[in-house]
C-alpha cells in the first residue's frame, strides 16, 4: 500500500509484551506513554514514516499537471487535492512524532534512501488522463487499506486515518470524474483515457504489496493490528470494486484473463509482474531518481527559509526576555 | 526515556530546547462552529507562534473545521503518566452515586 513490505520487528516474550498483545486482542488504544514493544515502535514509525513519504512524494506526479490542467476548476480542484496529500503526510508525520522520532529526521531518512515511499510514485504522469485514472486508482487503492486503518491499534495513527479518510473520498470522486468526462468524450479523449488506465492498472496492483505467500512481515503486524488485512485480501475487494466502475466508463481493464468468478464471488485477475515490483522499489522505476531529485532539491532549497525564520523566532523571544 | 510530564516519550517535546535547524513541536486546538470547546486536532512544526496559527489554518482547517485556533509549543504541555492511571482515577470508581442513574425515580414524577 503506501506502506508497502514494511519490516516488521518479532514481539518478545515478557510478561510486559504479553500483558501488551492482550491490551490489543482486547481492541484498546495504544497510546503514545503507554509501555509498548521496542519491536512495536520501530514497526510503527517504520510504517507510518513511509505512509508520510508516500503522501509527500505521491505530490509530485500531481503536481506535473497543475499548470496544464486544461480549465481554471480542474486547476482549482487538483490544487486543493495536491494540498490535501501534503496535509496527510503532516497528519501523518506528527503521529509518527509522538514514538520519539522527529520529522526532520523521517525526512532526512526519506531524502538519503534510508526510508522508501510507495512504488506507485515512481511511474511517470504523462496526459491529463492521467489525474483521472491517478485519482480514481491510486487514491481508491489508498481508500480500500487506509478505511480499516482507522481501527489500527496506535492511537494517533488511528486518528490520523479518520482525518484522511473524511478527504480522501474527495480525492477519488474527482478522479473519476476526469475519467468520466474524458471517456465520454472525443475519440482522441477516450483513448488517452484508456491508455491511463492501461499503465495504471497493473502499478495499481502493486500498491498493496507482494503476495501473501511471499509477505513475510504480515503477521506479527496484524497480530499487532497496525495491518489490519492482508495483502491479496485487500487487492481482491480493490479488483472487485473497480472492474465494474471500469466497465461503467466503456474502458477495458488491460488484463485478457480477468474474468467473474461465481465461487468466489469475485473476479480472477492476473498478478502484476513482481519482478518489475521489486525493482522499482530497489530503485530502478522510471522516476525514482526525479522523484527523490525533487524532494532533495526542495529541502536544500527551503534551509533558508527554514533558518532565516527559526533566527528570527530565536531574536524576537530574546528580545522579549530582554523587555521583560 | 519518557518524562512523567510530557505529553509523548523522547521527543522534541522532551528536550530543552529544539534542536538547531529543527522549528518546534506544537499541538493544535481549535473550536468549530457550533459552540464546543476548543479541541485538540494534532500537531505541527513553526519556528514561532506566529506562524504556527498559519499553518494550523492550512493543515487544520481546509473544509471549514473551525472559527478558533488555539497553539500551544508542545514542550509546554504537562500530561498525567499513564502508571498513575491506578491513583488517578480509582477515587472515582466507587462513587456511583454521582450518577444520576444511581436514583430510583418514580414514574409518576414525570421526566427528571
Amino acid at each position: 500500500m503506501y506502506a508497502q513490505m514494511v519490516k516488521s520487528e518479532a514481539a518478545d516474550d515478557s510478561a510486559e509484551a504479553k500483558a501488551f498483545q492482550a491490551r490489543i486482542d482486547a481492541g484498546e488504544k495504544i497510546e503514545p506513554k503507554d509501555w509498548m514493544p521496542a519491536g512495536y515502535r520501530k514497526t510503527l514509525i517504520r510504517q507510518m514514516g513511509q505512509h508520510a513519504h508516500s503522501e509527500i512524494v505521491g505530490q509530485l506526479p500531481e503536481g506535473n499537471w497543475i499548470t496544464r490542467a486544461p480549465t481554471l476548476e480542474r486547476k482549482a480542484i487538483l490544487l486543493a487535492k495536491v494540498q490535501d496529500e501534503a496535509g496527510h503526510g503532516l497528519y501523518l508525520y506528527c503521529a509518527a512524532e509522538t514514538l520519539g522520532v522527529s520529522r526532520d529526521e523521517l525526512t532526512e531518512m526519506l531524502l538519503d534512501g534510508r526510508m522508501k515511499y510507495s512504488s506507485i510514485f515512481n511511474y511517470p504522469t504523462l496526459t491529463w488522463a492521467d489525474m483521472g485514472a491517478v485519482g480514481w486508482l491510486v487514491d481508491g487503492a489508498a481508500i480500500m487499506n487506509q478505511v480499516p486503518l482507522q481501527r489500527t491499534s496506535f492511537g494517533p495513527y488511528s486518528r490520523a486515518m479518520i482525518r484522511i479518510c473524511k478527504e480522501e473520498s474527495f480525492h477519488q470522486r474527482q478522479g473519476y470524474d476526469i475519467m468520466m468526462k474524458m471517456a465520454a468524450g472525443t475519440e482522441a479523449q477516450k483513448k488517452m483515457a484508456q491508455d491511463a488506465l492501461n499503465r495504471l492498472w497493473f502499478p495499481s496492483l502493486m500498491m498493496f504489496g507482494p503476495s501473501d505467500k511471499d509477505s513475510v512481515h504480515s503477521t506479527q503486524s496484524m497480530a499487532w493490528k497496525i495491518k489490519m488485512n492482508t495483502n491479496d485480501e485487500l487487492r481482491q475487494k480493490f479488483v472487485d470494486q473497480t472492474v465494474p466502475q471500469a466497465e461503467y466508463l466503456g474502458l477495458t481493464v488491460p488484463d485478457k484473463d480477468l474474468k467473474w468468478n461465481d465461487e468466489k464471488g469475485g473476479y480472477d485477475f492476473t498478478e502484476p509482474d513482481w519482478d518489475e515490483f521489486f525493482d522499482v522499489l530497489k530503485g530502478n522505476g522510471p522516476c525514482n531518481t526525479e522523484r527523490l531529485a525533487a524532494r532533495n532539491k526542495a529541502w536544500d532549497d527551503g534551509k533558508w527559509v527554514r533558518d532565516g525564520l527559526l533566527a528570527h523566532a530565536e531574536k524576537r523571544s530574546i528580545r522579549k526576555v530582554a523587555a521583560q | 526515556m519518557s518524562s512523567p510530564n510530557s505529553a509523548y516519550p523522547d521527543t522534541p517535546a522532551t528536550r530543552t530546547k529544539p534542536k538547531r535547524h529543527e522549528w518546534p513541536l506544537w499541538e493544535v486546538f481549535i473550536r468549530g462552529q457550533h459552540g464546543m470547546s476548543h479541541r485538540h486536532v494534532g500537531s505541527l512544526h513553526a519556528p514561532d507562534e506566529e506562524k504556527a496559527i498559519l499553518n494550523a489554518r492550512d493543515v487544520y482547517t481546509r473544509r471549514n473545521e473551525g472559527v478558533s485556533i488555539w497553539v500551544v509549543e508542545a514542550r509546554h504541555i504537562a500530561a498525567s503518566s499513564p502508571s498513575e492511571k491506578g491513583p488517578l482515577y480509582e477515587p472515582s470508581e466507587s462513587k456511583v452515586y454521582r450518577h444520576p442513574t444511581f436514583f430510583d425515580i418514580p414514574d409518576e414524577v414525570g421526566a427528571m
